[in-house]
């Protein structure tokens, strides 16, 4: 085991793959020569040459369509957007057709693509450098949209991506990227797509939850510990396919769930937990579904003060808790 | 001045008027007896609220009226305080029409609902209570209604602990819990648990040499169950010796051939499951369960099958067995013992059984005595087959002897109808033979 940042863990899973598997190649903005706007791909091109490690003009839409295609033709394209703010223009490509290549073709075709992107808010990236962007995608049939929260499982979770055979949006939190450090294994590793891990075992509250505040669920957890509160904290690493047994299984253990993310809260992930709460464990309710979510409106503020409104942290995730707890 | 019925108790909603005890046009005093008043709660005399003459009696004796109707008129002339709790409609014109009404002695409420206080002298302004006054007492969430009907739980005497005194799911788990470790408390199902019982699971610290295993869910419905039907069924027990010779070979002739059409193989279960059903229809006494006044006749003859499983004992039941053949009981019998291990059952599975039969043969028993199947009538098992030396006309055989014990209900039936659905259920294994069909 070896101490990792997320960005390390990132790095370390693109270029694993690329040794191994010489259909693997990455594109995006600035990933060559200057090694990624976060250094993701630092060194990439002098290992790797021009040929798999590609320069693009700032298109993301052309971005998402190269891959796209070179999925098709049997290629395994990473293909990077540098924020996800700036992945609208993909839509058509990964909504709109990466997502329906398999199921179009009756499976003669498929699209083994990674759509990689930093998201998240709270490192002053006001309206253009904090949007999330996971509902949307994961609302769509036909893709996998894995968002984790530790470099463990960035690691194992992105090397599965790539080998994945159909498209994978793979969302990692900017917030993460440097600030969460954890232990990964040295020797080969990869964990499957659409398993939630329990990060937090407890008997009173279930949080359920993904990405940075995975962190933030875990410090409140450990805060409201010594009010006789246990917390369980479950991570769903992937939002698509949403690992409904592992919802229900701690929903039924402690009849009380929490959903927390930094996304605004109308339509979406928390509204699908909660629904799936509701289908599948009803009978075993103790209170109400509850979501702590972004609040409706159109984007992050870029004053500090307003920045932190916005976003959720462990003191209002400890008192949405005892809340529910108290209920 | 217009009386109304007062209200006069919580969930009281209307009341009957009796006698009343002032004439038309006499005087009246305040608090004089006006009229006698019946309600579900309470029978009382209506004292006066004022002094006057009594004008007009517009609820008459015998009338049922809802609380809050008028039922007289007195003319007085006190004014009308508004003690009487209503807003007096007269005193409004009867519709406000689309010009409306200003109301008078009230003040301005500006845009921001600035302006002082309204007035609210003469009317009735009926105040939302506070969320947190609301009493949720009746609200249960389905963890604990859930929680309540498995263990059978009153959840009035559980202590609430959540938000505004709401049970909460760890309230009833606690109250589950100490129910189990000790019934001092003694005010459920369990308070009858025999002393020794309780002793020897009083105390809940671990002592060095002994080791605490907590009870899976399964273990505590078990228990539940056992510690039910031993308090509230007086039991008694008959064990009757079945020769099944005929059965053991019945069932060595067809084996084979049944492996080889089903995919199963013929057990001896099937069979003892066709007798029961056929001899509890005709002795319906043993398809039944007590209901304090009644005895409770099944229609349906649905038999339990008690499955040993790695988590625990298991009951599911064979639905209208006497509606199948020998072959379909051990089709019906395969599927629910896999379920069973697999732990696939559904809850309608194990819903609606009205007799068990538990083969304890399996496990070499010669003789058991099972407990009810609260709340069922009777229990039978069916013991291990063994070849004894018997005299058959006047000679001595040895034949495949299997004892049957029946425990049941002794406040349903007597030892007479045991002995007869006994006999009838020996009569038919016995019969069983070559020609005995499986289909």
């Amino acid at each position: 085991m070896t101490i990792k940042t997320v960005l390390e863990a990132v790095r370390d899973a693109m270029r694993e793959e690329m040794r191994r598997d010489s259909r693997v190649f990455i594109m995006g903005e600035d990933i060559g020569a200057r090694g990624g706007v976060f250094l993701a791909t630092e060194g990439f091109l002098d290992e790797f040459g021009e040929a798999r490690v590609i320069d693009t003009p700032l298109a993301e839409s052309s971005i998402a369509g190269i891959a796209l295609g070179s999925a098709m033709h049997g290629m395994r394209p990473i293909a990077e957007i540098e924020f996800g703010d700036f992945i609208w223009p993909t839509i058509n490509q990964v909504v709109g057709e990466a997502a329906k290549v398999r199921y179009g073709t009756e499976g003669k075709l498929h699209a083994p693509m990674v759509l990689r992107a930093p998201h998240g808010g709270g490192v002053r990236g006001a309206l253009y450098h904090s949007q999330s962007v996971e509902a949307l995608f994961a609302h769509t049939p036909g893709l996998k949209v894995i968002t984790p929260s530790t470099p463990y499982d960035a690691k194992g979770l992105l090397k599965s991506a790539i080998r994945d055979d159909d498209p994978v949006v793979f969302l990692e939190h900017k917030r993460t990227y440097r600030l969460v450090r954890g232990e990964v294994p040295d020797e080969e590793y990869t964990l499957p797509i659409g398993r939630a891990d329990i990060k937090r075992e407890g008997n009173d509250i279930s949080v359920i939850t993904y990405g940075l505040m995975v962190h933030h669920c875990l410090e409140a957890a450990q805060a409201v510990a010594g009010q006789g509160i246990e917390v369980e904290v479950l991570d769903l690493r992937t939002v698509r396919p949403i690992d409904n047994k592992a919802i229900v299984q701690t929903a039924m253990k402690t009849g009380k769930v929490l959903i927390v993310h930094e996304d605004s809260k109308a339509l979406g992930v928390g509204a699908e937990v909660s629904a799936i709460v509701s289908e599948h464990a009803f009978e075993y309710l103790d209170g109400p579904v509850a979501r702590l979510a972004g609040p409706e409106v159109p984007a992050m503020p870029f004053s500090p003060l307003m920045e932190a409104m916005y976003m959720i942290d462990s003191d209002k995730i400890a008192k949405a808790i005892r809340k529910l707890a108290e209920y | 001045m217009k009386i109304q019925l007062p209200q006069v108790g919580e969930s009281v909603t209307e009341g009957i008027i009796g006698k009343w005890l002032k004439e038309v046009g006499s005087k009246v005093e305040k608090f004089d007896p006006l009229v006698e008043i019946v309600t579900d709660k309470v029978a009382m005399e209506l004292p006066s609220p004022v002094t006057g003459i009594l004008k007009e009696i517009i609820a008459l004796e015998g009338e049922t009226v809802p609380m809050g109707a008028v039922i007289a008129d007195i003319e007085s002339d006190e004014q009308d305080s508004g003690k009487t709790a209503s807003i007096e409609h007269s005193s409004f014109p009867n519709s406000l029409g689309t010009t409306g009404v200003l109301l008078k002695n009230t003040a301005p409420v500006g845009p921001t609902g600035s302006g002082g206080q309204p007035n609210t002298d003469g009317l009735v302004v009926e105040k939302l209570p506070k969320r947190d006054q609301i009493k949720t007492l009746a609200r249960f969430s389905p963890a604990v209604l859930r929680l309540a009907q498995e263990h059978d739980i009153d959840l009035s005497l559980i202590t609430a602990t959540g938000r505004n005194n709401r049970i909460t799911r760890k309230d009833v788990q606690s109250f589950i819990d100490s129910n189990f470790r000790s019934s001092s408390q003694g005010n459920s199902a369990f308070e009858s648990i025999p002393e020794i019982a309780q002793s020897t699971s009083i105390s809940t610290s671990e002592l060095k040499d002994e080791q605490r295993v907590p009870l899976s869910p399964i273990r505590k419905m078990i228990a539940s169950n056992m510690v039910k039907s031993a308090n509230l069924i007086p039991q008694a027990w008959s064990l009757v010796e079945v020769d099944v010779s005929g059965m053991v070979s019945r069932r060595q002739a067809i084996r084979e051939e049944f492996k080889q059409r089903e995919g199963i193989n013929i057990t001896y279960l099937p069979f003892v499951i066709n007798a029961v059903a056929e001899s509890l229809k005709e002795h319906p006494l043993l398809n039944s369960s007590w209901g304090e006044d009644s005895i409770v006749m099944k229609r349906q003859i649905n038999i339990g099958v008690a499955i040993a499983t790695k988590a625990g004992l298991v009951v599911p039941v064979i639905h209208d067995a006497d509606t199948l053949s020998v072959a379909g009981l051990a089709r019906s019998l395969e599927d629910i013992s896999t379920r069973s291990r697999e732990g696939d059952l559904t809850v309608d599975d194990v819903r609606n059984g009205t007799f068990t039969v538990n083969n304890t043969g399996v496990l070499g028993s010669v003789a058991s005595q099972p407990l009810v199947n609260y709340p069922q009538a009777a229990i039978m098992t069916t013991e291990a087959i063994v070849k004894r030396p018997v005299i058959v006309e006047d000679a001595i055989a040895i034949r495949s002897i299997m004892n049957i014990c029946l425990s049941f209900d002794h406040r349903i039936m007597d030892g007479q109808e045991v002995g007869e659905f006994n006999t009838a259920v020996k009569r038919r294994l016995e019969a069983v033979g070559g020609n005995t069909p499986v289909y």
